[in-house]
C-alpha cells in the first residue's frame, strides 16, 4: 500500500497519540448528547475534559469505555482504528475507567474486588496471590497503599477510590479515564489522588480527567478541553490557558467565578442551638453536642466532609429526624421530637428548607413543575378554597411566577421535575422556598450538579434572600462554595464543631486541615 | 442518559395494554386449537355471548360492576405505593354489612335502604381494611402479608356468622335468610324501561352500575382535586420528599387503606344486594382478586380501571358461554383469563420495551 505525504504525517502525529476520536455522535432519542467529537490525547500526558452538566462529558467517556455506542464515528488506540462494543473489548484495549460512584463490593476485601472478573482460573488462590504481589509494588511505586486483607466497607472513600485505580492498573490499562474523581475527598485526599495521577503519568500512563473543578483543570492537567451542549468547543494546552477563559468556553458567556457580596448587616440572633445529639436508625451517634447561633442577615456557612454530621444537622432542624438538645427559634423553643417536629410544622415557624438530595426530598420527580410548587405549602390556604378543593389553577399561577421570577428553563409549569435540568430542578425548589420569604433557610449543597451558568445565580439569590433580612444556614461540601458566601464559617468533622472562622481571615488551606480533625 | 425505554404517555396507556391483551389473546387462540377446537368458533362466541345480546351486556356489566369497585380499590391504595390485595376479605365484609342493614333494620323504600346499606358496606369493608392499615403504619408489618391474611380471616368469620348466627333456622345452606322484597334494587332494564329501551330481563346487572361509575368519577375528583389526593400520590410517588413536606407517612397510610377498603366493601351493594339478595359463603366470587388485575391493566386510574373492568366482565360472561357452547373445559377458561392477568400485569415490559425501541428509532428517522 502506497501512503501519500499527508498520509504519512497524520500516521506520525497518530504513534504518539493514546486515544482519538474521530466525528464521534451520539443521540438519545431527540437528544443529540455527542455532536461530531474529534480529541487527540497525546500518550503519557493528563487531559482535562470540562463541561457543565449535560455537556456530554460522561457520554464521551461511556462511548468510549464500551457503555454506549456511538451512532457514527471512530475510535483510535494507540493510532489503531479500534471497535469498542462493550467494556470488556475497553479493558483489553487497555482502558481503565474510574467511576464517580465506585463500583465495589462492600463486603469483599480490597484483594477480591481488585481480581474481580479478571480471575486467571477457577481457583482464587493464585490469582489472589498474583495481585497481593502486584498490589505491593504499586504502592512502592505510586503511594497507592491500602491493606490488600481490608473489606472495603471499613475504608475511606480516598482509599476506596485507590482500590478503583489498582482494580484498572490490575487489568494492565495503560489508560485512566476518571470521572469527578474529588467529588467526594477531602482536600488533603484530593492533593494525594493527584501525586499519584502525576506519579502514573511519569511512568507513561494516559489520564483523562473529567471534571467541573477548574482548579484542579490547571493544577494537574497537560491540557483541557472544554464541551458545550454536545460539542467539543475548544482543546487549551493548559498552561497557556486561565479559569476565566475556561469558564467562558464552557458557558458560551462571561461568567462571575465569585460573586459580589456586600458586607452583612447582621441583626438579632433567629436560631440558637445548645447542646445538639442525635443518633441515627443505625444506633450510630450523628451529632454529639452541637451548640453556635445564626442572626438576621447573615449566611453561617458549615464546612465539612460529607458524612460528619452536617445532613443530619439540616435535617433536625429541619423537622425531618428527631434530636435531643435544644433549639431556640426567636427565643422559642422548637420541637425535636414527636408532635411539631415535622416539616409541615417547621415551615409553619417560618423555616424553610432546600434539601441537600433535591431528587429523593425536594422534589417529586414524577410530578408536574406545578405540583411540586405545592409541595410542603399544600396547606396553603391560596391554593385551598375549601377542604374538598384544591385550586390547581391557582397553584398553575403562582408556578408561572415563580418560574419566571427564578428563571427556571423551560418555563413549563407543566413539564415533570424528571424533565429538567439539575439545575433548572434546583431554581425550582429554591423558587419555592425563597418566594416563601423564610426567617431561616436551611440550604444543603445549592449547586451540587449544577451548572456554573445556574450557581452563580443561585448564589446572588441566597445573598439577596440575606440581604433582606433572613439569616442562612448554608451546608456544602464545596469549600469554594463556602468561602464565596459565608459571613461566618464553622467546620464539622465527627458529629462535633471544630471551631468558627472568618471567611476573610482563613483560607482553605487551613479549613481542609479542621476538616479532616486535624486542627 | 435513561432516555431508553421511555414512550410516550398515550401510548403507555393504550398500545402496551392493547398488545399486551392482543397476546393473551393468541396464546389463548394456540391452546384452543392445540385441544382440537377452532379458535374463530370461540372468539365468535366469546364476542357473541358477551357483548351480541343485551342479556350478554347485562351479564357483563354486572360483572364489570363488581370489578370497577375491586379496581377502584387496589388502584387508590396503589396510588399511595400500598399494595392492598386484601380487596376480596373487604369485600366479604362489605357483604356482612349489606346483610345486616337489609335483614334487621325495615326499610319503608329501596331507595333509602341503597343509602344505608352503601354506607355499611363501605364502613363494614374500611372497618377490615384499617387493621391491616394500622399495622402498616404503627408497627411496620408489610400490607401485603397482612391484607392477604385477613383475606382468610374474614372467610372464616364470614363461615362463622352464617352458620351460628345468620342461618335460616332448619336450613343445611350456611346462608341468610332472603332479604325483604323492600330492598330489592332496580335492575337495568327497569330503569330503561323509564326511557323506552328494551333489555333483557334475566341479567342481575342494577343501579350499583352507576354507583360505580360514579365512584370512578368521585376517585378521578379524590386523587387530582383534593388536597388529600395531592399527598396520597406524593406519599406514593416518594416517601422521602413526602416526610420533607410533612406529609405524614402513617396518617396517609391509615386514610388510604380506609378508602380502599370502602371501596372494596361497595361491591357487595352490587353482588349481594343487587343479584344474591342474600349473603352466601363466596359472595365475592374472586373478584377482590381480579381487582388487581384490572387495577394493572387500568394503569390505576380511574378511567383505565373502567375499561378494564369491562374487558373482564367480557372475559367471564364470554368464558361463560364457551363453556356452554363448546367442549372447552371450564379450567381453560381460567387459563385464557389468568393469560390475560399475565400479560397485561406482569409481563408489562415485555410489550412496552419493543414498542419503546419502535418509538425510538421512529423519532431519529424522523
Amino acid at each position: 500500500m502506497v501512503l501519500n505525504d499527508s498520509q504519512m504525517r497524520q500516521e506520525t502525529a497518530a504513534s504518539d497519540l493514546a486515544i482519538e476520536l474521530r466525528g464521534i455522535s451520539k443521540a438519545f432519542g431527540p437528544v443529540q448528547a455527542n455532536k461530531d467529537i474529534s480529541i487527540r490525547v497525546r500518550r503519557g500526558t493528563i487531559h482535562g475534559i470540562v463541561g457543565e452538566n449535560g455537556a456530554g462529558k460522561s457520554t464521551l467517556m461511556s462511548i468510549l469505555f464500551g457503555f454506549y455506542r456511538a451512532d457514527s464515528g471512530e475510535i483510535f488506540i494507540n493510532g489503531k482504528p479500534t471497535e469498542i462494543p462493550d467494556s470488556e473489548s475497553a479493558i483489553r484495549a487497555g482502558i481503565g475507567m474510574v467511576f464517580q460512584h465506585f463500583k465495589l463490593v462492600e463486603n469483599f476485601t480490597v484483594l477480591e474486588n481488585v481480581i474481580l472478573g479478571a480471575e486467571d482460573s477457577g481457583l482464587l488462590r493464585p490469582s489472589l496471590a498474583r495481585a497481593r504481589g502486584l498490589l505491593k509494588d504499586l504502592a512502592r511505586e505510586f503511594e497507592l497503599n491500602v491493606d490488600p486483607d481490608a473489606l472495603i466497607e471499613d475504608l475511606s472513600v480516598g482509599h476506596q477510590q485507590r482500590v478503583e485505580i489498582l482494580k484498572a492498573l490490575y487489568r494492565e490499562a495503560d489508560i485512566l479515564i476518571l470521572d469527578e474523581p474529588t467529588g467526594v475527598l477531602t482536600p488533603s485526599e484530593a492533593d494525594h489522588l493527584f501525586r499519584i495521577l502525576k506519579g502514573l503519568k511519569e511512568q507513561g500512563k494516559t489520564i483523562i480527567l473529567i471534571t467541573h473543578k477548574l482548579r484542579e483543570i490547571m493544577d494537574v492537567t497537560d491540557e483541557v478541553s472544554v464541551m458545550r451542549r454536545g460539542e467539543m468547543v475548544a482543546t487549551r494546552v493548559t498552561a497557556e490557558t486561565s479559569p476565566t477563559e475556561l469558564a467562558e468556553l464552557m458557558v458560551g458567556r462571561k461568567v462571575l467565578l465569585r460573586v459580589e457580596k456586600p458586607p452583612a448587616q447582621p441583626g438579632a440572633e433567629v436560631l440558637r442551638v445548645e447542646s445538639l445529639r442525635h443518633v441515627d436508625s443505625q444506633g450510630v451517634e450523628r451529632l454529639r453536642g452541637i451548640s453556635f447561633g445564626i442572626r438576621k442577615g447573615e449566611i453561617l456557612g458549615i464546612a465539612g466532609v460529607s458524612g460528619n454530621g452536617q445532613s443530619e444537622l439540616l435535617e433536625v432542624l429541619a423537622g425531618l429526624r428527631e434530636a435531643e438538645g435544644k433549639v431556640l427559634l426567636d427565643n422559642e423553643a422548637l420541637p425535636l421530637s414527636g408532635a411539631g417536629c415535622d416539616g409541615q410544622a417547621r415551615r409553619a415557624r417560618r423555616i424553610a428548607h432546600v434539601p441537600e438530595d433535591r431528587q429523593r426530598r425536594g422534589l417529586v420527580m414524577n410530578f408536574h413543575a406545578w405540583e411540586n410548587i405545592a409541595l410542603g405549602y399544600h396547606h396553603d390556604p391560596r391554593y385551598n378554597p375549601s377542604p374538598w378543593r384544591m385550586n390547581n389553577a391557582a397553584i398553575l399561577r403562582d408556578t408561572t411566577g415563580k418560574m419566571e421570577a427564578f428563571d427556571v428553563r423551560p418555563p413549563d409549569p407543566q413539564l415533570k421535575a424528571s424533565g429538567f435540568s439539575g439545575g433548572n430542578q434546583q431554581k425550582l425548589v429554591l423558587a419555592r422556598e425563597i418566594e416563601y420569604e423564610p426567617d431561616l433557610l436551611l440550604v444543603g449543597q445549592p449547586t451540587r450538579g449544577v451548572d456554573i451558568g445556574a450557581i452563580e445565580f443561585i448564589h446572588q439569590r441566597l445573598i439577596r434572600l440575606r440581604d433582606a433580612g433572613a439569616a442562612v444556614l448554608l451546608v456544602s461540601v464545596e469549600l469554594d462554595e463556602i468561602l464565596a458566601l459565608s459571613d461566618r464559617i464553622i467546620v464539622m468533622f465527627d458529629g462535633r464543631i471544630m471551631g468558627e472562622r472568618m471567611p476573610d481571615e482563613t483560607n482553605a488551606q487551613e479549613l481542609g486541615l479542621m476538616m479532616a480533625g486535624m486542627a | 442518559m435513561s432516555s431508553r425505554g421511555k414512550i410516550p404517555h398515550w401510548a403507555d396507556v393504550t398500545l402496551v395494554p392493547l398488545f399486551s391483551v392482543a397476546l393473551a389473546f393468541a396464546l389463548s387462540a394456540v391452546l384452543i386449537w392445540a385441544i382440537g377446537e377452532s379458535p374463530w368458533q370461540a372468539v365468535k362466541l366469546m364476542v357473541e355471548g358477551a357483548f351480541g345480546s343485551s342479556y350478554g351486556w347485562g351479564y357483563t356489566l354486572f360483572y364489570a360492576t363488581n370489578f370497577i369497585f375491586t379496581g377502584l380499590a387496589v388502584s387508590v391504595a396503589f396510588q399511595a405505593r400500598l399494595f392492598n390485595i386484601g380487596g376480596e376479605g373487604q369485600a366479604l365484609l362489605g357483604g356482612l354489612g349489606v346483610a345486616l342493614i337489609c335483614l334487621y333494620i325495615p326499610w319503608p323504600h329501596w331507595s333509602v335502604a341503597l343509602i344505608a346499606a352503601s354506607l355499611g358496606a363501605a364502613l363494614f369493608g374500611a372497618a377490615w381494611a384499617i387493621i391491616p392499615g394500622y399495622l402498616q403504619a404503627k408497627r411496620g408489618s408489610h400490607i401485603v402479608i397482612t391484607t392477604i391474611m385477613f383475606n382468610f380471616i374474614a372467610a372464616s368469620l364470614l363461615g362463622y356468622i352464617l352458620v351460628n348466627v345468620l342461618r335460616v333456622p332448619g336450613s343445611q345452606d350456611p346462608a341468610s335468610p332472603r332479604f325483604p322484597s323492600e330492598v330489592a334494587l332496580p335492575k337495568l332494564h327497569e330503569m330503561l324501561a323509564l326511557v323506552g329501551i328494551p333489555f333483557s330481563t334475566v341479567p342481575p346487572v342494577n343501579i350499583a352500575l352507576l354507583i360505580a361509575i360514579g365512584m370512578c368519577f368521585m376517585v378521578w375528583y379524590m386523587l387530582w382535586r383534593t388536597r388529600l389526593g395531592y399527598q396520597i400520590r406524593a406519599f406514593g410517588e416518594s416517601e422521602p420528599a413526602a416526610q420533607y413536606a410533612g406529609i405524614s407517612p402513617a396518617r396517609i397510610t391509615i386514610y388510604v387503606m380506609l378508602i380502599s377498603g370502602g371501596l372494596a366493601g361497595l361491591m357487595a351493594v352490587n353482588a349481594v344486594m343487587g343479584e344474591q339478595q342474600r349473603l352466601v359463603m363466596n359472595a365475592v366470587e374472586g373478584a377482590g382478586f381480579i381487582g388487581i388485575a384490572v387495577a394493572l391493566m387500568g394503569r390505576n386510574h380511574p378511567f383505565g380501571v373502567f375499561l378494564a373492568a369491562i374487558l373482564f366482565g367480557f372475559l367471564y360472561q364470554g368464558g361463560a358461554e364457551l363453556a356452554l357452547w363448546m367442549s372447552i373445559p371450564r379450567e381453560l377458561i381460567v387459563v385464557i383469563q389468568a393469560l390475560v392477568i399475565l400479560f397485561t400485569g406482569a409481563l408489562d415490559n415485555m410489550v412496552r420495551m419493543p414498542i419503546a425501541r419502535v418509538f425510538a428509532r421512529r423519532k431519529r428517522a424522523g
